[in-house]
């Protein structure tokens, strides 16, 4: 089994490897490249759905290749967490590269699609390597890659001004991200003496606290950005949106889980999480994150960004449970710990499926209409049946309705935040009870989000001709997102099956197994005997009984199916789209009462006419500030540009000067470093 | 439970008559309401997609689904399948859909409705679920038939303060919940105020029954989750005959005197104004939090 799964990596590596190159390479063939590309992406994510599930269940596998560098041996492994994430890449990947073969045609013509598709194997190959290097320096080189292979993805529509500003304001964040994290992860290297994921593990001992706190603090940092952490997250709603759908589909649902992979490895397998503020930390910035999310994402008029500020929130989620497991570990709580890690990742997992999911279905309704304001759409699930019901079951697994996949992770995210009742210190339990509150209040913005965006982008009337036009999208396109939306109800439906198999992940991690205390039979439970139990499985199937018996004895009282269509009633005036309900004024209530997050300045016009009484015309206006932007982002903006301004004088433009200014650094370091 | 609810609709129409001096429907007129409503046709606005038809349907069974989770005259009931989280994210997938369908109409009172809705909701869910953790903490379960078996069992040991702040939020969720008043008028139409009665303006036939019993039986779910979680004493906690009696016989006069409260206060208030009504939201969302924090502290 392992041989055999060995070969299966190596072959995977080797078409990833070749495939990305030579489809950029022959691009000039646009279409047919793009459509192989798309299969062997496709066959290459299969491959690595079986090696991640045998390395799941059976144990840390080996490349079995190695180059010797000046930085140790790199080589390519996988352990069960590495396997997971892989796993999570290789579905949505799947998934993506039989969308995109219907997609792509879109740009047939306008843009190049063979570097789509050849660098889209490349950002797939660099996501693989993230997480199965075994070596720092190696890590290091594909995350860099994976930030910049994405970035030239994110500017793909180069000819449009505000991709290129969301690709500038991506690559200066990533590479904030990506320095904290080199530091951070080189002055482990350094006091480890090795540049070995493995002998860094165990060889921290030697490390001081306070250097291992700047080390967290740093990760952190480096970590939150690429995660979409409040405040780091300023990049995410601007770049997710702005590259083409099948790529936010990939960058939302799998690059950002790349943070949280790199989250758990390093602040539970090298640096162990003995202090417990580092885990308050992380709820902390988990509840801002999450809530700040999902409240922006309710203010949006763009479908992506929609969906783009809703990774942001369920990042936050992510985080809470990766936090309250940092701080369950700190107490010595291993099983709670376990728990609360094992919903993180499982909610990570949902996650990756129905944001692919989504945005491939906001990708299709953009195709559709040509537009991605949802002000300008509306009456599409007439037109877009499939992909109307397809995004329905994706939103219905994110707005965590039983007894979808989003729910159950949610479910035991609740428990294991609970459990904090175990914990020893009365402040640490009230503030791990406010993150209830804080997940609670989320949960239920999280619904009116997924009601918004569907009701504005798919019922009722259509507001525009290109609304009206819409018809569905190709059956690739379709295909690819049934596969997810099956996945949404399976995770749910069959969770315990799924439970199971991430214990072996997170028992990997933590060294203690939870799965036969939380599964069992149909239930799932808490960790604490009793406390609390949930059959989902039954849900789905008492819920499908009663809605079959509703309709049979409807069908049976009315003797037959009558109903009559008839138009809406409109109190004597007939109807039009501008009488239905628009994305803003759905959310308008609950902007109104989150007045204080959003600091909205709405305007309101009126061009007179010759009776004072009626208005000729009326014109609303709403703009919000992004109190981080302006708070937090243009000052520094401002003082670095300020700062590089008055160092300018250096610059003198004579070669002469340049020369001296290298023999006195030489100098200096020389004097240095004797 | 089911069989019930329009009853008890029927009782708090009653008792607001007689406030009014007015003689009133008979208490069974809810009844006679949801048959006339299957003889009649049913319409369905053009507009209307799928979303709009299905809605009635799974309304119902998300409702009736939680009421199998909700212990009712005993606590023997299927908790074991779902707990109180469960059964608030089965009340949210009936508002879902209810939201949706308002929306689907294409009318501008079915828009109006559906986002009040979205907003009250999105207090009101973080305070029920907040007051019914602050009775899970006190039991040490989630599981609703758990908590009231041992509130019923231990009696006035694990009565505490934070027990009564509980079970204030917990009634102002019910209220808002519901549409009652002071939040939402469940006796008017067609008023700019209405949230509850525009989101289903449009239905009628069968898909209108279907939607009524489903409101009516979420009614008589939050009443009975307030009277035998919150205040469960008289509960049957075995199978015998006698246990049942007297919780059935508890029960009903709960849940009769729930339904003097509500009418009394339909009576005695007025409908708020639309945006005072986060104030009072809000007000019970931090009355649940402080019995949370309230519990560690005291």
């Amino acid at each position: 089994m392992q041989t055999n799964a060995q070969i299966l990596f190596q072959s995977m590596i080797v078409l990833l490897g070749i495939g990305g190159p030579v489809s950029l390479l022959l691009r000039r063939n646009g279409p047919s490249v793009a459509v192989s590309g798309s299969v062997l992406s496709l066959i290459s994510s299969l491959l690595g759905i079986v090696v991640s599930s045998i390395v799941i269940i059976e144990g840390p596998l080996d490349l079995g290749w190695e180059i010797s560098t000046f930085f140790g041996e790199w080589s390519l492994s996988l352990d069960p967490l590495g396997a997971f994430f892989l796993l999570v890449i290789c579905i949505v990947m799947a998934c993506v590269s039989v969308y995109s073969i219907g997609y792509i045609r879109e740009y047939e013509g306008v843009y190049d699609i063979g570097v789509l598709s050849g660098l889209s194997i490349l950002f797939f190959l660099s996501l693989v390597l993230v997480v199965s290097s075994t070596n720092v320096i190696l890590f290091l080189i594909s995350w860099e890659t994976m930030s910049m292979v994405s970035y030239l993805l994110v500017v793909f529509e180069n000819r449009k001004n505000n991709v290129v500003s969301a690709g500038y304001l991506y690559l200066t964040m990533t590479h904030l991200g990506t320095a904290a994290m080199t530091v951070a992860l080189l002055l482990m290297a350094h006091y480890a003496g090795s540049y070995s994921f493995e002998e860094m593990a165990g060889g921290l001992d030697g490390m001081p606290l306070a250097t291992m706190s700047a080390v967290f603090v740093l990760l952190l940092i480096g970590l939150g950005t690429k995660a979409g952490m409040v405040p780091l997250h300023v990049w995410l709603p601007a770049a997710h949106p702005a590259a083409p759908s099948n790529i936010s589909a990939l960058m939302s649902g799998v690059m950002v889980k790349m943070a949280l992979f790199m989250m758990v490895r390093s602040f539970f397998d090298l640096l162990v999480p003995t202090e417990h503020w580092w885990g308050l930390l992380v709820v902390l910035l988990g509840c801002i994150s999450a809530l700040l999310g999902v409240l922006y994402s309710l203010k949006e008029r763009d479908i992506k960004s929609t969906l783009a500020y809703s990774t942001v929130e369920n990042m936050g989620i992510m985080l809470i449970g990766l936090g309250t497991a940092m701080v369950f570990a700190s107490y010595g709580l291993s099983e709670l710990s376990a728990f609360a890690l094992l919903a993180t990742l499982f909610h990570a997992l949902n996650h990756a499926i129905f944001k692919a999911l989504l945005f491939m279905g906001a990708g299709s309704v953009a195709r559709a209409t040509h537009t991605r304001n949802m002000e300008s759409m509306g009456g599409l699930a007439k037109r877009m049946p499939y992909t109307s019901a397809l995004t329905f079951l994706g939103l219905l697994s994110m707005a965590a309705m039983p007894p979808f996949g989003g729910f159950v992770s949610e479910w035991l995210l609740f428990q294991s935040l609970i459990q904090s009742v175990s914990v020893p210190d009365v402040p640490i339990k009230m503030l791990m009870s406010v993150s209830i509150a804080v997940l609670a209040i989320t949960g239920a913005l999280a619904v009116s989000m997924a009601v918004r965006l569907f009701s504005s982008t798919f019922l009722a009337r259509p507001r525009t001709e290109a609304a009206e036009r819409a018809h569905e999208s190709p059956r690739s396109m379709v295909l690819g997102m049934a596969f997810l939306a099956t996945l949404c109800i399976a995770f749910g439906v069959l969770s315990l099956w799924a439970v199971n198999f991430i214990d072996n992940v997170t028992s990997s991690v933590l060294g203690v197994s939870i799965g036969s205390d939380i599964a069992e039979g149909l239930t799932l439970r808490s960790t604490d005997e009793g406390f609390a139990s949930m059959a989902p499985s039954l849900i789905a199937v008492l819920l499908v009984t009663s809605a079959a018996i509703a309709w049979t004895a409807a069908y049976t009282i009315t003797k037959g199916w009558k109903e009559r269509i008839s138009g809406t009633w409109d109190c004597g005036t007939p109807l039009g789209p501008r009488n239905e309900y628009t994305a803003t004024g759905t959310a308008d209530p609950i902007v109104r009462v989150f007045n204080t997050v959003y600091k909205p300045r709405s305007e309101l016009r009126t061009e007179p006419s010759a009776s004072p009484l009626i208005k000729k015309r009326l014109f609303y206006e709403i703009q919000f500030i992004d109190i981080f932007e302006k708070y937090l982002y243009r000052p520094v903006a401002k003082s670095f540009i300020a700062i590089a301004k008055r160092l300018s004088i250096i610059q003198a433009g004579s070669i002469q000067a340049y020369l001296s200014y290298i023999f006195v650094m030489l100098v200096a370091l020389l004097l240095l470093f004797r | 439970m089911l069989g019930l609810s329009p009853l008890m609709i029927g009782i708090i129409r009653k008792v607001k008559a007689w406030f009014q001096s007015r003689k009133g429907p008979s208490v069974v007129q809810p009844y006679y309401d949801i048959i006339k409503l299957f003889s009649k046709e049913t319409i369905v606005p053009d507009q209307a997609s799928w979303v709009y038809r299905v809605a009635p349907y799974v309304g119902l069974a998300s409702v009736v689904v939680a009421g199998l989770l909700v212990p009712f005259f005993t606590t023997r009931s299927l908790g074991f399948v779902g707990d109180l989280i469960v059964v608030i994210y089965l009340l949210a997938l009936f508002r879902f859909f209810m939201v949706l369908a308002g929306l689907d109409t294409g009318s501008t009172f079915g828009g109006m409705g559906s986002s009040r809705e979205l907003m009250i909701s999105a207090i009101v869910e973080p305070t029920m679920l907040m007051a019914i953790f602050t009775m899970a903490l006190i039991t040490g379960t989630t599981t609703l038939s758990s908590i009231s078996e041992a509130l019923a069992v231990n009696g006035l040991e694990l009565v505490r303060p934070a027990l009564f702040l509980a079970t204030a939020a917990f009634f102002i969720s019910l209220l808002a919940e519901n549409a009652r008043i002071p939040f939402d008028n469940p006796a008017t139409h067609l008023e700019l105020t209405m949230v509850h009665e525009g989101m289903i303006l449009e239905y009628s036939g069968k898909d209108l029954a279907f939607m009524e019993m489903a409101s009516w039986m979420k009614l008589m779910l939050f009443s009975t989750i307030l009277s035998n979680v919150f205040i469960p004493w008289g509960v049957a906690t075995d199978l015998s005959l006698v246990a049942i009696a007297i919780g059935l016989t508890a029960i009903l006069v709960k849940v009769l005197l729930i339904s003097l409260v509500v009418a009394l206060i339909e009576s005695g208030m007025a409908k708020m104004r639309l945006f005072r009504i986060p104030n009072l939201l809000t007000m019970s969302f931090i009355l649940a939090l402080l019995a949370v924090t309230s519990y560690y502290i005291l």
